[in-house]
């Protein structure tokens, strides 16, 4: 298996530039066989560029590329292909109407001889067996419709993919990001099994517990340079982070705690849908209240009930002591709730639109002037100032949304709600797949919130998140709270056996 | 993670963006139209003279209101195939109104109106509580039912006659300019400012923008839909009236396949058929190229059946250059 004592692959002063952008300045990365190598780096910082040109989809500039010791050109995604680099998407490139091992072979059907070129099912199923075998998983999954298949289970369908087309190299782009617990634990054994078979896996993640678990070795990258290739087992997380953000962030929870005020949200018995069970909480003004649980324990799906987004099964709304009817996200924002959802791209942005609209957006009308009509100008100086204070980069309210990186994508999101003024702001886990440094800028941002007066509710599945920001802790478990702890009582251990339901 | 730093390589991009595709496609339909009739003039020696740019300008204005009407659906990624239908019912009633009853002429016009509008309100209910899986569906069937409507009325047969009132906005000329040319400029105007500085204006171009975003920012994703198509049902109300001032008769085929030219006039103004993109002076060129277009191939004696080739041809380019826009500020 370890046939390559050197390199698998070695990339060697990589450039590119998009116009007069200079993205990766003269990269190095070298990969071995068997080995799992992460990617570590900000958002912006060059990992996605640099796997773009690993996987032909864009052509580097300068540099050279070299696979088992031969230069290569990568000039399409196929040349990658044929080499035996593969890529697992964040986005998963899957048809949820098909079978899993239709999926597997699509665009690249087994067909039987004979002038009829009819479809082997049998032949592409015994294969997709095989491959889901290699990867601990039961063999009758191949024949399972793949819509039907959580996330996680997706994904290993794509490492499967990946598998029968005799991938030396496995690229993983934050594989963890939308999967829960278990299916996080199972993905880490099949990376594992995958390592021992000699495959290559290159590991893109924010998660720093996940890299110390699973990486090899770690690159990490800054402003599109390569800082540093370390061996991970022997090098301390803080100094990666050091290395990452270019200087030592002294802390990663920034958490302040204020004088709590009054209870200023309260509910009472809400039922997400007809059949579910009663949800009852409230919360202080000046405080952050967190909402743990495990993927699909119902906290979104509360949320949504009470911004008014999904129709809900009855139950109270308090704010200020006083019943709000909530039957629309245009009512809950007149109440003075704004909800920062979890998926920015869908549902919380016009990404064809300038800054300074999306800003504007839940707000129209507070730039109303005295004719009925919106005052373009007051909407440009506002958001000019929100973007000042958020640190939004670049700073130009005149791009489109599309255009920025997903950490200061979900500042003008968050841009949009403090321009509502509203009192209690849910946040729906605002710190996912964005970087260190935009983490602890969120959470400053929280703590403003906070100080001047505001509720924040908190769902997050990262529990040092929980832990580092929270006054309180709600843990939710198959739609029900299940506890519901100050944070001087919260622990890991608490949290997780009130999460499942212990 | 993935999507987030392509899209960090496209950051800085701008910068580069802003070169001469950038102002290509800002400008490409007025380009478009100056170029052509800059060759128009060199075929024709009658093309750019005061008459006939006059008269351009009367036969856009039918399909310059529909056009701006049309805008508004598109905008929200959404179509109104209704709109030719609307017309001719809209005018029949108004004939029967003003004409065989004899009633009041400002009645009519008013009724001519209300029945565009209400046709128009129908499409968004029917797409805002139905809930109707795509307007395509809902204005298909208003398309039927609108000009059913428009051939049982009368039992199919037309209507001539109409008061000076009713064909002053189709007939006069205020100078050598036409009424209904003005009467153009100033609905236009008045979408402007509709669009870009009124609430309602502003949310239609978030709900086609991403309407689960708009949503979820407290806009009535329904209401501002049912205003999209109760406006382009007015427009073709507005259209017929124009029509009716223009032949002094009200026929149950009337504005037949126009609808089809008004989505071409949007389109090839610039707006993305996605939605969220498209500006009402855009529309107005397109609109406009479509006209001159017309006349032009008309002035060089080229046949109407070579002239849908043409028109045909401009639709695809112009959309093309919107594919080729997309895809640069889509990709690094």
């Amino acid at each position: 298996m370890f046939k390559h004592a050197g390199s698998l692959l070695e990339m060697k002063g990589i450039t590119k530039s998009f116009g007069e952008n200079h993205v990766l300045k003269g990269i190095d990365l070298e990969v071995r066989a068997g080995e799992i190598h992460v990617l570590l780096g900000e958002n912006g910082a060059g990992k996605s560029t640099l796997i773009k040109i690993l996987t032909g989809a864009y052509q580097m500039d300068a540099g050279e590329i070299f696979w088992e010791g031969q230069r290569v050109e990568l000039n399409t995604p196929v040349d990658a292909m044929q080499l035996g680099i593969a890529t697992i998407y964040q986005e998963l490139n899957v048809i949820p109407e098909l079978k899993v091992y239709e999926n597997i072979f699509l665009g690249r059907e087994l067909k039987r001889s004979g002038k009829m070129s009819l479809l082997n099912h049998n032949a592409m199923k015994e294969e997709a067996q095989r491959c889901l075998e290699m990867l601990g998983q039961s063999p009758a999954l191949a024949d399972q419709q793949l819509g039907k298949l959580g996330v996680g289970q997706q994904q290993l369908v794509e490492i499967a993919k990946a598998l029968t087309l005799d991938a030396k190299l496995i690229i993983m782009d934050e594989p963890t990001s939308s999967l829960s617990t278990k299916e996080v634990e199972q993905l880490y054994s099949c990376v594992e099994q995958l390592r021992e078979k000699g495959i290559a896996i290159v590991f893109i993640s924010h998660r720093l517990e996940e890299i110390r678990r699973l990486g090899d070795r770690i690159t990490i990258l800054r402003d599109g340079f390569k800082i540093d290739t370390l061996p991970v087992k022997t090098t301390e997380t803080d100094y990666w982070i050091e290395l990452m953000v270019g200087r030592s962030l002294e802390e990663k929870f920034p958490k302040q705690s204020f004088i709590l005020g009054d209870e200023g949200f309260r509910v009472e018995d809400l039922k997400v849908d007809r059949a579910s069970e009663p949800v009852s909480f409230s919360a202080r003004y000046g405080e952050i209240v967190g909402i743990s649980g495990l993927v699909g324990a119902g906290r979104t799906e509360l949320a949504r009930a009470i911004f008014g987004a999904d129709s809900n099964g009855g139950g109270k709304i308090f704010i200020d002591n006083q019943e709000v009817k909530i039957t629309s996200p245009c009512d809950a924002i007149k109440s003075g709730i704004a909800f920062i959802t979890e998926d920015r791209k869908s549902e919380g942005l016009l990404l064809d639109q300038p800054l300074d609209f999306n800003i504007a957006m839940a707000n129209m009308k507070k730039f109303k002037s005295k004719s009925k009509l919106i005052d373009l100008n007051a909407i440009r100086v506002t958001a000019k100032e929100y973007i000042k204070e958020l640190k939004v980069r670049p700073g130009n309210i005149d791009l489109n949304a599309r255009n920025l990186s997903g950490g200061n994508q979900q500042k003008v999101v968050i841009a949009k709600w403090l321009c509502t003024k509203a009192k209690v702001f849910i946040f729906d886990e605002p710190t996912r797949g964005i970087d260190v440094g935009a983490k602890v800028e969120v959470y400053r941002l929280m703590n403003q919130l906070v100080e001047s007066g505001a509720i924040v509710l908190m769902i997050s599945s990262d529990l040092p998140e929980i832990l580092g920001m929270c006054d309180r802790v709600l843990v939710m478990s198959e739609g029900k709270i299940t506890a519901d702890m100050g944070i001087e009582e919260a622990s890991q251990e608490r949290i997780m056996k009130a999460a499942t339901g212990g | 993670m993935s999507q987030v730093v392509i899209q960090k390589s496209e950051t800085e991009a701008p910068k580069q963006k802003k070169g001469i595709k950038n102002y290509l496609s800002k400008f490409g339909p007025l380009i478009g139209l100056v170029i052509l009739t800059t060759i128009l003039t060199f075929l024709s020696d009658k093309f750019l003279t005061m008459n006939n740019l006059m008269n351009i300008a009367r036969q856009s204005s039918i399909n310059a209101l529909l056009g701006i009407g049309m805008l508004l659906p598109i905008l929200t990624a959404g179509i109104d195939l209704s709109v030719g239908s609307i017309l001719a019912v809209s005018i029949m009633i108004m004939g029967i109104v003003s004409v065989n009853m004899g009633m009041s002429p400002i009645l009519g016009i008013i009724v001519c109106l209300a029945v565009g509008a209400g046709f128009g309100l129908l499409n968004g209910l029917l797409l805002t509580k139905l809930r109707l899986p795509h307007p395509f569906i809902s204005t298909l069937g208003t398309m039927n039912i609108a000009r059913g409507i428009a051939l049982i009325v009368t039992a199919a047969a037309p209507i001539a006659g109409f008061p000076y009132l009713i064909q002053f906005l189709g007939r006069e000329f205020a100078g050598p300019i036409p009424v209904s040319f003005i009467l153009v400029i100033a609905v236009y105007i008045i979408f402007h400012i509709f669009l870009t500085r009124t609430q309602t204006g502003r949310y239609i171009y978030a709900i086609g923008g991403n309407k689960e975003a708009a949503r979820l920012s407290g806009i009535n994703v329904d209401r501002v839909l049912a205003i999209v198509y109760t406006i382009s049902g007015l427009m073709a109300g507005l259209a017929g009236l124009v029509m009716v001032g223009r032949v002094n008769s009200a026929f149950p085929l009337a504005g037949l396949s126009y609808e089809l030219d008004a989505i071409a006039a949007v389109i090839i103004g610039g707006a993305s058929f996605f939605g969220g993109v498209g500006t009402v002076w855009g529309t107005l060129i397109g609109a406009m190229i479509i006209a001159v277009l017309r006349n032009g191939l008309n002035l060089l004696n080229v046949s109407s059946d070579f002239q849908m080739t043409v028109i045909g041809a401009v639709i695809i380019a112009a959309v093309y250059i919107d594919v080729l826009r997309q895809r640069k500020s889509k990709k690094g």
